[in-house]
Order: structure tokens, then C-alpha cells, then sequence
């Protein structure tokens, strides 16, 4: 894997260099080719809002959003987000419950319903548009490290 | 069981992940080596983003970084991270890592026109020492510059100015945090004669009223903004103002928005200036006690090329700087403009909204908490601005103490660490100490152990007039890491992309990635990033924070640290240093500067088993030394004793930081407070001991406008910024899936009418023009921000929509830092638009 990259890099760079091969969209990594250059701006991506929940990098990651929060209120009022995923709306939302990491205070205490820090939701949880990755990335997934398909390397 | 240190910390951090986690480890359980299910490696550092230093648990599994999550012992953070904090493990791993040192090439050898090829790194160290030495031949220091980095580490930047000023005898060493804080910076020097916040983090809690000022803590800031909402939503009695020239997810959270004119938030803290003395609020006692009135210099100018018609025609462009002995009466009647229907119709905030505010600041009872980022620091009269809010805490006593906290936030995680404790500024050394200082110099020469009379005495090139120095040749030997500054300078169409391809210069980026500014370049270094070096970071809280080489780099990717420290064996100090100092030091003569700047006695004494096993450390394995540990106690010395008291090397890594000063191995939360800062002698209160008197300085200053405001044809102001999902100009966020999915590429936020008023909707493509250049982009007019009519918002994350093509290169004219927020624009619609444009 390693090497892999490790040679890849070089051609990719001038592969970039000999007019953007690698981003159909548009040179959001390196730029106008050459600077001088004012490229088209893409049209704004579609957002993906199919409700199919996506699977974590790794336990921690925030879970993205699967469905539009257009319009969302979540202010001093009123947090929209809650009245499905808080716990008491579950049954009738079947949407997923809020973490109980989330009911932790800053000094560790398990409060009876979502701690304050936690309210601000689109801090951490963010909905995904149909954008194609400009770059892929070689992170590894720690389940498949270990327990690899067909038996390991 | 017996328990090493080493180990107990090892359990600790294994037991926070997994407190984190929620999972319960069984006492045995905890992951001491080779126990259990310890197949992953957990390990504490910074989060590699933004000023506020979270705190990360870190998974390694075989040479990589499987996981990461908040750190539940840090406590900044306390088991947060925002979203860009939660994607740490993907950032090194996009497919187009740079692994190879690259240089333009023809015909076999290097040509500023030539191709990308790859190099050994003899082969472009070997390039990069010519074109300095024929540089510093010919045309002497000053034509050799470095544009470092908020994101360097301490270290790095140490060996950075080190190399720069000792070695070089140049000055022209700038951080990017030049564009990010130095109104801040330079305000708190001339306030308190001290860089860096009295408060801290911990104000929070303790707070009832925060006010922000040109902030947009939920999005720049965001787990900060936890600790604020937390505090609003637990506490009847709090309240949140949100000033802004538009509003966005902070004011969501609001229980008063005020929206002004660009450029207009001077008038209002005059106004609240004003009430809080027409309503008796001020405390006589306390401000004779403890401030000097000044008045500052008036029509100052705005930093442009001195030959620009608005520098020409300002009476104080050139001593910008100056303030004047003042009094109480002169104050008070200096504020009596600031009436509150004058500001009322200057700034188009309803009058009720700012009276409310500056009640807010004049309540004896409230605690105040007011907090700035780029809407103060990235202003033509930032310095001014930064003065102002720290007068408002001066004259109703809240300061210095929980909760009564006027505090700046910054952007980069070390732009406190090392662009300002380090001194990697111009005009700057450790430790608050300035380059035009004799005694400074000298204090720094000891340290150094250099010969006396060899640091430069002039103030180097800032960020700004590095650009335009280039532009004009005067500048030809350019080294940038850690930065892309050719995606986020002002105006680079006209001021920075033409010195970089000047025919006269060599310019090189070390980076970890392509981006726009190594793409520009002559030579591309690869460097290795975040958790692939050993490390330390600063935060915004005075704290100081370190962590371990945690994973090996690609390829022949290295560190900063390591390529300024193999780069300047290369020089022997007889082609750098001028005869007649050798000539007095001949113990110096025939070193390298390797020799001189870092095999001096102090840098190389600590050896590297000293490094904590079970830790590689590229950069000791090759000097021969632990070079972290020495560089860092040698820097130490410049603020032990002297108010910026640093722990022993070891501590930090067996902390979650610390913040300075750290006396007797206890941190100091709050400054200047007699039971809470150790410096602060018994009986004397408070004590603003930066300066001889022990006095802070109340400096006062009108309401001046923008450079650019808009007009017939350039008819709307453009604001630039950042989204949460990206941090700074996108080169590790761009990388990560989800965060490139949650916000693709940049938009042009507007208000619908103004959409509607040039037959433009959601989703079209425009020109966004000023007088330097233009960008494409599309027309977004819901979303996150909710624009004013006549203000555009368009952030600088998309190296496709270089939007700093457009901002002007207007400075505050004494920090020296961008007003990235207010130049005219107009919004045209893109002449190549096509059918089926708009949403997919």
C-alpha cells in the first residue's frame, strides 16, 4: 500500500499538471492550471437524502445525515433534529436515538436526557452530497486489518 | 501489579478511550502491552485543525491511524471533537500524498520554466543552497525570506528562526497567522506590554453574558461553542450577542443579533464606551488605579503600496503606531459622538438591540465574556478594535478574574504555541522579545550562543510586503512550509502569483500535498504531517501541548523540522556571516551553520534514548539526538523567570498540556490576578506587570472607514471566510470524503433580493468581479448564512474559486494583517452560463 502511493504520487502530480486529469469537476485541489486562468464553477451537487444509514469509518465517527435538514430550526426555541431522535420520539419516529454518549456532562456525570454541550447537532453530524471524491483516500478500515477477506495477506 | 509512569499513562489513555466509548475495561483489562485486546495503539495529541487545541485519542494498528476520537481527559475538549476533529484519521491519507522532493526541470537541470520531475533531496537541497548562496552573495539577507506557519510546530518554528536569524541574519521570516491574528497580537503588546489572554477556556463556565465580535464560534470554533451553549442552555440567567455583518449559525443561538455595516463595529464599542460612562457605570478608582489613557493617532491609512492615492493622502500612514498621553476628561468628551442615535444610523442596528448590549457590559452584577476572531483581527483598524473591547472590561472592572474575560481566539493550533511564542513574526523573538531591542537581541544571542552583533536589528518583510517584495524583486530566496499562501494571501492575482513565477526568484513549498501555492513553485518539498512527527502546539488558552511520533511518513516525506535542520548543513558560517564578526569570534569560523545553530552544546544534549519507548522519532534517529527535547529546553530559557515560565520537556508528555506560565509545576489559569497568577505579588490586586508600572493602557480611537467601500459599479461587499466542514484553504479537508461531500466547492452566499435584482437564482453561475480579478461561483441563497442585502459571503476553502483574486491587500497599518472582510464586488452572471446549469 505504501509503495503503492509511494509511486503513484509523481505521476499524479503531473498528471495534474498536464491539466487537471485527476478532478473532472473542476481543479478544486490545485487550482487554475495555469492560475491566470478563472475555471467554470460546477453546479451545486444534489444532497443525498435516500435515508439508508451509511456505515462509520470507526465507532466514534459522528454517523453523517441520510436525509435533507433543509429549513432545519435548531436555536434557542427549538431543535428539530430532537423531535425525531431524542428518546422519547423514537417509537414513533423509528429513527435512530440519540448517543447515551450524549447525555455526559463535561465533568462525566449521565444527565437524564441530552447534555447542553450536545445540542448543537450539525457541529459534528453532517448531511453528504452526490459530489464524487476528488481524491481517493487510502485510509484502512481496523476491521478489515484484521480479520481481512479470504484470510489475510 | 507494578505500574511504570509510562504505562500508568498508557492505561490512562486506554481508559479514557474506552470511557469514551462507553465500554467499562475490567481492571486487568487495561491495555498494558500485548494484554488482551490491545491490537490498537491508543495515544493522546492535538487535534491538527484550528486555535482552540482540542484534545484526540489517537488509534495506531500496523503503521497506521485506524481511529481517533475527543479526548475525555483533555480539558479543553472533554470528549468532543467537531467534525472535521472526528475525520483526524482520514487527513494523511489522501492517494496524492507528495512522497518525492520535485523540482521544475530542463535538459537535466533545474529551470524556472521547466516541468515537474522528481529529485533526490541532495539533488534539491544542492539546488536550494545555490540560489541562496548566490542570492545572499549578490544582493545580501534582505533578499531571502521564509513564510512559516500557525501550524508549525514549536519546535519547527524555533529552528525555523533560528536558521532565519542566526544563521541568514534575515529577518524576513513571517507566519501566516500574520493574516490570521496579529491585530491581536500586536494589540495585546501595546495593551499590556504581554502577548496572549489573562483568561482562559474555563471563563466559560463561569460567564454569564457572551458577546461575539465578528466571531462565528459555531462553525470556526465549534467545540467551544458546546461549552458556551452548554453554559447558555444550563444557566437562566445567560445571554448570547452575536455581532456580525451577517448572520449565520452562531446568531442561531443568539438571544440578540446585531447586524452592521461593515467596518461600523468601531462606532458601537464607542457607543457602549460612552453609555457605560453616561450612566455612572464606569469604575473612576479601579481605571485610575490601574490604566494610562492614550489617544491614538487618527487618519492612519491602509497598509497599501505607499505610492497608493489613499497612503499618499493619510496624515499618520507612516507613524500609524504612535499614541499620545491622554486623560479622563479628554476620554469622556472624545466619546460623547457616539451617541446612541448616531451609531443607531451608522451602523443600521436597531437602537434597542445595541442598547441592550452595552446594558449587558454596564451591569455590575453580569460577568462579561467577549470574544473576536477574524471579523476584528482581518480589519483595516483592527488594532483599534482589539483596543476598544479591552476598554469596555477596563471601565467596568471585568477582567483578570472567572467569567469577566475579554478573550481572542485564534485559528491555527500553534499560532499562540509558535508564531507567537516562538516569535516567528518580523519583528519578533521568544518570549514577547522584539528584534529592534538591542537588549533583546543580545538576551537572544546568549541563548544561542551566537557571537554579540549578529542578529539583524531592522524589522524583516511581513506577510504582505513578502508578496509585493517578491513581486518586485527584492525578494528572491523564498521558502514556504506549512502554508498555502497562494490560495489565501490578498489580491495574489495581482500581488502574489506574479513574484512567485518572477524569472528572479526561487520559491519553495514544503507541503504535504499539491496544492494551489507548491503548484506555483520551483521546488516542492514533501513534508511528513500531524501525528507523523513528534510534536508541540499552543493553544488559545496559553497552553501548551505535546505528542509523539505515532506513525512513519510516506515515502521520503519529512518534517519541517528536519529539512530546515539538513538544509543548513549545507552553509558554512565563513559564506553567511560577515568577516568582521568571525574575525572578532574565530572559534565560528569554517562551522557549518548545523554546527553554530543546533550542534551548540544545548540543542544536542539530550540523547535519543531519552526518547519514551515504544515511540519512533525520525528526526533524532537522524541527528544522533533527541532534538525536540533539546531545542525545546533551549527555547525555554528565554521565559523562564520572566512571566512565560515553561514545565521541563518531559511533563507535557505526560499531561493534556499545560498552561504558562508554569511556576513550581502548578499552571496559572488566570494572569494578572493577585491568589491566581504566581507572579502577582500579595497585597498589590491586580497587577498588569507587562509593563513597568504595572499599568494596562486604555488607548482610545474613532470609527475611520473601510478602504474599499461599495459604488455604483462594484456595488456589493464581499466578506471571505471559512465553513465548518473545511479548515483554511481545504488542502487536508478537500481530502476527506465526507467532509468534501458535506461542502463540495464554494458558493456565493447572497440575500435573495439581491439574487432576484440581477436575475439571478439558487443554483446560478456568476462572476464575482472587483477591481483586481475575478472568480466563478454559484448563487446560494439558503443554507447556513442569512446575507443582508448589499453583502456577499464566499469562503476560500476551493483552490478552484480562488476568491483572494478578488480581495484587496489593504492592512491594518500597524499590525500588518489583511481585511480579508470588506472590499467592493459586483455579481455578474457567468456570460458562458449554459442551459441545464443550476442543481443536477
Amino acid at each position: 500500500m505504501r509503495l503503492r502511493a509511494f509511486l503513484a504520487a509523481p505521476a499524479v502530480l503531473a498528471a495534474l499538471l498536464v491539466g487537471g486529469a485527476m478532478a473532472a469537476d473542476s481543479p478544486r485541489l490545485v487550482g487554475p492550471t495555469p492560475f491566470t486562468e478563472v475555471p467554470r464553477a460546477p453546479p451545486l451537487p444534489a444532497e443525498i437524502a435516500d435515508d439508508v444509514r451509511r456505515m462509520r469509518n470507526y465507532p466514534e465517527q459522528p454517523p453523517v445525515i441520510p436525509h435533507s435538514i433543509r429549513d432545519y430550526q435548531i436555536d434557542l426555541n427549538f431543535n428539530r433534529c430532537l423531535s425525531c431522535h431524542s428518546r422519547k420520539y423514537t417509537e414513533q419516529s423509528q429513527a435512530p436515538m440519540v448517543s447515551i454518549s450524549h447525555y455526559l456532562d463535561r465533568e462525566g456525570n449521565m444527565l437524564g436526557s441530552l447534555a447542553p454541550r450536545r445540542y448543537v447537532c450539525t457541529a459534528c453530524h453532517v448531511q453528504q452530497t452526490n459530489a464524487p471524491p476528488l481524491v481517493e483516500n487510502d485510509f484502512r478500515d481496523l476491521e478489515a486489518m484484521t480479520s481481512p477477506p479470504g484470510g489475510g495477506r | 501489579m507494578t505500574l511504570s509512569r509510562r504505562d500508568y499513562l498508557k492505561a490512562q489513555a486506554a481508559a479514557a478511550a474506552a470511557a469514551a466509548a462507553n465500554i467499562s475495561l475490567p481492571a486487568g483489562a487495561a491495555p498494558i502491552q500485548g494484554v488482551g485486546d490491545a491490537q490498537v495503539k491508543w495515544s493522546k495529541a492535538p487535534c491538527r485543525f484550528c486555535g482552540t487545541g482540542c484534545g484526540v485519542m489517537v488509534g495506531v494498528k500496523d503503521n497506521h491511524v485506524v481511529a481517533t476520537h475527543g479526548d475525555m481527559q483533555h480539558e479543553t475538549n472533554r470528549g468532543i471533537n467537531c467534525v472535521k476533529g472526528y475525520f483526524l484519521s482520514k487527513i494523511m491519507y489522501g492517494a496524492d500524498r507528495l512522497t518525492t522532493p520535485m523540482m521544475r526541470m530542463r535538459d537535466g537541470k533545474y529551470h524556472k520554466n521547466g516541468e515537474f520531475q522528481p529529485v533526490s533531496w541532495d539533488q534539491a537541497f544542492d539546488e536550494m543552497a545555490r540560489q541562496w548562496k548566490k542570492t545572499l552573495r549578490e544582493k545580501g539577507p534582505t533578499a531571502v525570506g521564509m513564510f512559516g506557519s500557525g501550524q508549525w510546530t514549536i519546535f519547527e518554528g524555533y529552528a525555523g528562526s533560528k536558521l532565519m536569524r542566526g544563521g541568514f541574519r534575515s529577518n524576513n521570516l513571517d507566519p501566516n497567522a500574520r493574516h490570521c491574528m496579529a491585530s491581536a497580537a500586536v494589540t495585546f503588546i501595546r495593551t499590556f506590554g504581554m502577548d496572549e489572554p489573562m483568561g482562559c477556556y474555563d471563563d466559560m463556565e463561569h460567564a454569564d453574558i457572551f458577546v461575539l465580535w465578528g466571531s462565528n464560534m459555531a462553525e470556526m470554533h465549534p467545540v467551544l461553542w458546546t461549552r458556551v451553549t452548554d453554559r447558555r442552555l444550563s444557566n437562566p440567567n445567560s445571554k448570547i450577542f452575536v455581532l456580525s455583518t451577517f448572520e449565520h449559525r452562531s446568531s442561531d443561538l443568539a438571544d440578540v443579533s446585531l447586524v452592521f455595516k461593515p467596518g461600523t463595529d468601531l462606532a458601537i464599542l464607542n457607543y457602549i464606551a460612552n453609555h457605560i460612562v453616561q450612566t455612572g457605570a464606569a469604575k473612576r478608582e479601579f481605571i485610575d488605579k490601574h490604566f494610562n489613557v492614550r489617544r491614538a493617532n487618527t487618519d492612519i491609512g491602509y497598509g497599501l503600496r505607499p505610492d497608493h492615492t489613499l497612503e499618499q493622502r493619510a496624515q499618520h500612514a507612516n507613524d500609524a503606531q504612535v499614541s499620545h498621553p491622554s486623560n479622563w476628561d479628554e476620554y469622556v468628551a472624545f466619546l460623547k459622538t457616539y451617541t446612541l442615535d448616531y451609531t443607531a444610523e451608522l451602523t443600521g442596528v436597531p437602537p434597542e438591540r445595541l442598547e441592550a448590549l452595552a446594558k449587558a457590559y454596564a451591569d455590575p452584577k453580569t460577568k462579561v465574556m467577549s470574544f473576536w476572531t477574524m471579523g476584528f483581527n482581518q480589519h483595516v483598524r483592527g488594532v483599534w478594535a482589539n483596543h476598544l473591547v479591552y476598554n469596555l472590561h477596563f471601565l467596568t472592572g471585568k477582567i483578570s478574574e472567572p467569567g469577566n474575560s475579554p478573550f481572542s481566539l485564534t485559528g491555527q493550533p500553534s499560532a499562540c504555541g509558535t508564531a507567537r511564542e516562538v516569535g516567528t513574526f518580523a519583528h519578533r523573538l521568544p518570549a514577547d522579545m522584539q528584534v529592534t531591542n538591542a537588549e533583546h537581541r543580545k538576551a537572544a544571542e546568549k541563548i544561542w550562543k551566537l557571537p554579540e552583533g549578529l542578529l539583524p536589528d531592522k524589522v524583516g518583510f511581513h506577510a504582505v510586503q513578502q508578496d509585493r517584495m517578491l513581486k518586485d524583486g527584492k525578494l528572491n530566496c523564498y521558502w514556504i512550509q506549512v502554508n498555502n499562501n497562494l490560495q489565501t494571501a490578498p489580491n495574489t492575482a495581482q500581488e502574489t502569483y506574479p513574484g512567485y513565477r518572477n524569472s528572479a526568484n526561487f520559491v519553495v513549498v514544503s507541503d504535504a500535498y499539491p496544492t494551489i501555492t507548491a503548484m506555483a513553485a520551483d521546488v516542492i518539498l514533501p513534508a511528513a504531517m500531524w501525528v507523523e512527527k513528534e510534536g508541540a502546539y499552543g493553544n488559545a488558552e496559553r497552553r501548551t501541548h505535546f505528542w509523539h511520533q505515532l506513525v512513519d511518513a510516506p515515502g521520503q516525506a519529512r518534517s519541517d523540522l528536519w529539512q530546515l535542520m539538513e538544509f543548513s548543513k549545507r552553509f558554512t558560517t565563513d559564506e553567511v556571516w560577515p568577516a568582521e564578526i568571525l574575525d572578532k569570534n574565530p572559534a565560528y569560523k569554517g562551522k557549518t551553520l548545523f554546527d553554530v545553530l543546533f550542534a551548540n552544546g544545548e540543542v544536542n544534549k539530550f540523547p535519543v534514548t531519552d526518547v519514551e519507548q515504544g515511540y519512533e522519532n525520525a528526526e533524532s534517529k537522524a541527528f544522533g539526538f533527541y532534538v525536540q527535547k533539546g531545542l525545546f529546553e533551549e527555547y525555554a530559557a528565554f521565559g523562564r523567570g520572566h512571566g512565560h515560565d515553561l514545565a521541563p520537556f518531559d511533563m507535557y508528555h505526560q499531561t493534556r498540556g499545560l498552561q504558562w506560565p508554569v511556576v513550581n509545576g502548578a499552571q496559572t489559569k488566570w494572569r494578572y490576578r493577585e491568589g491566581l497568577d504566581p507572579y502577582v505579588k500579595t497585597g498589590s490586586g491586580l497587577n498588569f506587570y507587562g509593563n513597568p508600572d504595572g499599568k494596562a493602557n486604555l488607548i482610545f480611537a474613532p470609527y475611520e472607514p473601510p478602504a474599499e467601500s461599495p459604488d455604483q459599479e462594484y456595488d456589493l461587499w464581499l466578506v471571505t471566510g471559512r465553513v465548518l466542514e473545511h479548515w483554511h484553504s481545504g488542502s487536508m479537508t478537500m481530502r476527506v470524503p465526507e467532509l468534501y461531500r458535506a461542502f463540495p466547492g464554494a458558493v456565493v452566499f447572497m440575500h435573495p433580493d439581491d439574487a432576484k435584482d440581477r436575475n439571478l437564482r439558487r443554483g446560478s453561475e456568476v462572476r464575482i468581479v472587483s477591481q483586481r480579478g475575478e472568480i466563478r461561483s454559484r448563487v446560494e441563497v439558503r443554507g447556513r448564512n442569512r446575507m443582508p442585502r448589499g453583502v456577499v459571503f464566499v469562503p476560500f476553502f476551493d483552490a478552484s474559486q480562488p476568491i483572494n483574486k478578488v480581495t484587496l491587500d489593504a492592512t491594518d497599518p500597524i499590525s500588518k494583517q489583511t481585511d480579508f472582510k470588506k472590499c467592493a464586488v459586483k455579481v455578474l452572471p457567468s456570460q458562458v452560463a449554459q442551459a441545464g446549469e443550476g442543481r443536477q
